[in-house]
């Protein structure tokens, strides 16, 4: 279809969508036409159809978020695709545009309009074309380097500065390579060549954000895939001082969104394949298991192979991989146990399911099984008519088109960008594996007599104590992804919560919870903090579980080590608060259950305030065993 | 493609751009003449027909053009 052509269709359903009278409607037709890869002008028009959705609608079904984008370049041409990219990861952002060049003073200056913004995230999409233009091409390499070193230097100031100030999550875009060679291939390996520069430029930015817990926005590596010309006109350049031309402000919104999303924990967690002639070539039961297309030896094989070794990675990072296949159940687990060329084996599938009965049906079930919403999940289908019964099914799922040769699979999935990610711990490695356990818990717990004898069966026993440097970057990552067990939504960076948990005032503790079906690692984290009114008063700042230990009695049984180590400090109460978040149903009557009294008058519709007696408290009976506090 | 073809390319492009189906572009038009066709919408226009008619403008004259006619006549130039 030509542009035109293009132009006219998402006009006409954009058309449509606004004539709807109902806000929630309208803004489910936006959310669907973002799906569709609209253009620079379509895009716009999003956006603006978007700022027209009634704020009671938005509310329902998006989370707010302040961001502010600062930047050495012009970046009013970015903010639509930006907020539109936000909508379809669940987010409404309201943006504030930094004056082009003014980063420096916005963020440092105190009397600036970004104070009475407020930022909640802060982006900084820095140039490096100032940097490079003043380098002379015969400097020293030692000189270079300090150059960039000392660039760096004032990037991280101005990192400190915006958490600060506001205590906000920072994003720093990569710097992008828009120069012509000048040398040629010797660009490479010359200390002052611009490409030179701006690869080590981009690396020392690296280990910067690792040790200060910072997200990169990879614009870099992306306009390298992309090509420089999808990324850079100069010709845009020159007009406006856009460093990122036009025709690239939607991927670069997508990019940030992502990591937005990721940071507020709303990647995706789960992968959902099919079988038949997506994860092996043929039909299974048609073929027979010798009868596959999938191995070595010939190229539609090695597709197969390719999609499988991409599942196998995403394990291996974290993401939890099911199976939802129209097949007798043997014959579909036998193919794994049997095919010598499987990469993935059935332990692999922390969930599988193989029947004839409907796949919505099946996908809800896949969640429920391993407690995780539905818009964790993304279902993988060569069948078209499958995707779209899907799709029509549960709007939250997230159903990629495939393309029709096997061998796009893997592009065609990794390019969605669903498993973005801003850390990665050990407990990420074997999440799999703890959900493929939690997967057999679930078995054990629908073949048990009582919920007694299941727990009881278990063996379950924690592990609790202080965070230590060690665990200081999983802490950092429960706390700020956790959105169901989360009392406050209080969000930390890493620099916090070690000076947290450093505090003498403070009591920081992690729990881990192990069983004899696996260790689920660090799993909870809970911040004791003083009360500013009543120095023997703690007041339970922050606390946090992970969905995957849900109904162990976790929360008992850390409540009754919380309360302990109050009375070791000397504390008469434990003050709490239960911060609604639209997410957090889950935990409505959570301090009710365990005993705390709800302050009267003080309770609003965004907060409920708690109280707990010390001396009161009757610790709550449980089947988890103390493994011994470690220090 | 005629010039009044173009005409009616970059008046459906400023719809879409601005949302506003009351826009008719003359080649006497100035940007002064259309409510809200700012700087940026006037770059975002420059992109937007570009892309379409699949033809760059060179610097110089999108720092210069005065009146639509100038934009379409730099377009048929580049289409013919």
């Amino acid at each position: 279809m030509d542009e035109g052509l293009a132009a006219r269709d998402f006009r006409g359903r954009l058309k449509a969508v606004l004539a709807t009278d109902d806000d929630a409607a309208r803004l489910d037709g936006l959310r669907l036409l973002a799906d569709s890869a609209p253009g620079y002008v379509g895009t716009i028009q999003l956006d603006k159809a978007l700022a027209g959705v009634a704020p009671e609608a938005v509310d329902k079904r998006l989370t707010r978020l302040r961001v502010a984008i600062l930047s050495s370049a012009t970046i009013d041409h970015l903010l639509p695709g930006l907020r539109v990219a936000a909508m379809r990861s669940g987010f409404c952002f309201e943006v504030f545009a930094g004056a082009f060049g003014q980063y420096r003073q916005e963020l440092l200056d105190p009397a600036t309009r970004l104070q009475a913004f407020d930022p909640e995230v802060v982006v900084l999409s820095l140039s490096a074309r100032a940097l490079v233009g003043a380098l002379p091409i015969d400097a020293e390499p030692e000189h270079v380097e300090q150059l960039l070193q000392t660039e760096i230097a004032e990037v991280r100031g101005l990192w400190g500065a915006a958490r600060q100030r506001f205590g906000a999550i920072v994003l720093q875009q990569t710097y992008i390579d828009t120069f012509e060679p000048l040398f040629g291939s010797y660009d490479r390996i010359a200390a002052a060549a611009p490409a030179r520069v701006i690869a080590r430029l981009n690396d020392i930015l690296g280990h910067a954000a690792r040790e200060d817990g910072v997200a990169l926005v990879d614009a870099a590596g992306a306009s390298a895939r992309d090509g420089i010309d999808a990324w850079f006109d100069t010709a845009r350049w020159l007009h406006g001082k856009m460093e990122i031309a036009p025709q690239a402000a939607r991927r670069w919104g997508e990019l940030t969104a992502r990591v937005v999303a990721a940071q507020r924990g709303r990647s995706r967690k789960c992968v959902v394949f099919d079988l038949d002639n997506t994860l092996w070539g043929g039909v299974v039961g048609d073929v027979g298991i010798e009868g596959l297309v999938l191995g070595e030896g010939s190229a539609a094989g090695e597709a197969y192979l390719q999609m499988q070794r991409y599942a196998r990675r995403l394990k291996e990072r974290g993401v939890i991989l099911a199976v939802c296949s129209k097949n007798e159940p043997t014959v579909a687990e036998q193919a794994f146990s049997r095919h010598p060329e499987m990469v993935l084996k059935r332990s692999d599938i922390a969930c599988f399911v193989a029947n004839w009965q409907d796949k919505a049906g099946n996908l809800r079930e896949i969640a429920r099984t391993l407690n995780i919403g539905l818009d964790s999940l993304v279902f993988i289908d060569d069948n078209p008519a499958e995707r779209a019964r899907v799709r029509a099914a549960f709007p939250m799922v997230a159903v990629p088109e495939l393309p029709e040769d096997p061998a796009q699979f893997v592009r065609a999935i990794s390019d969605q960008g669903y498993f973005e990610a801003v850390s990665f711990t050990r407990e990420d490695s074997v999440r799999a594996a703890s959900y493929a356990a939690n997967a057999q818990r679930e078995t054990l717990r629908i073949a048990a007599q009582s919920m007694d004898e299941f727990l009881r069966g278990l063996d379950m026993e924690v592990v609790y104590g202080p965070v230590s440097d060690l665990e200081l970057e999983r802490a950092t990552q429960l706390i700020n992804k956790t959105n169901q067990f989360n009392t406050t939504g209080r969000r930390y960076s890493a620099a916090e919560v070690a000076r947290l948990a450093a505090d003498p005032d403070s009591i920081m503790l992690q729990f881990r919870l192990a069983d004899r079906l696996g260790d689920s690692g660090l799993v909870s984290v809970m911040i004791l903090r003083s009360s500013a009114a009543d120095a023997t008063e703690l007041d339970i700042d922050t606390w946090v579980m992970s969905c995957r230990v849900f109904g162990r009695q976790l929360e008992d049984e850390a409540m009754n080590i919380a309360v302990e180590q109050a009375r070791a400090k000397g504390s008469h109460a434990l003050s709490a608060r239960f911060v609604p978040s639209g997410r957090n149903g889950v935990i409505g009557d959570l301090f009710r259950n365990l005993g705390f009294e709800s302050i009267t008058g003080t309770g609003t519709a965004c907060e409920q305030r708690w109280q707990l007696t010390v001396a009161r408290y009757e610790p709550r009976q449980t089947f988890i065993r103390r493994a011994g506090e470690r220090s | 493609m005629s010039e009044s073809d173009v005409l009616a390319t970059f008046t459906r492009i400023l719809r879409d751009l601005l949302m506003d189906d009351s826009i008719v572009l003359k080649t006497d038009t100035r940007r002064p003449d259309v409510p809200n066709w700012d700087s940026f919408a006037y770059v975002s226009f420059i992109v937007a027909a570009e892309g379409e008619l699949g033809i760059r403008f060179n610097v110089a004259e999108v720092e210069s053009f005065e009146t639509v006619g100038e934009i379409v006549a730099a377009a048929m130039a580049r289409l013919r």
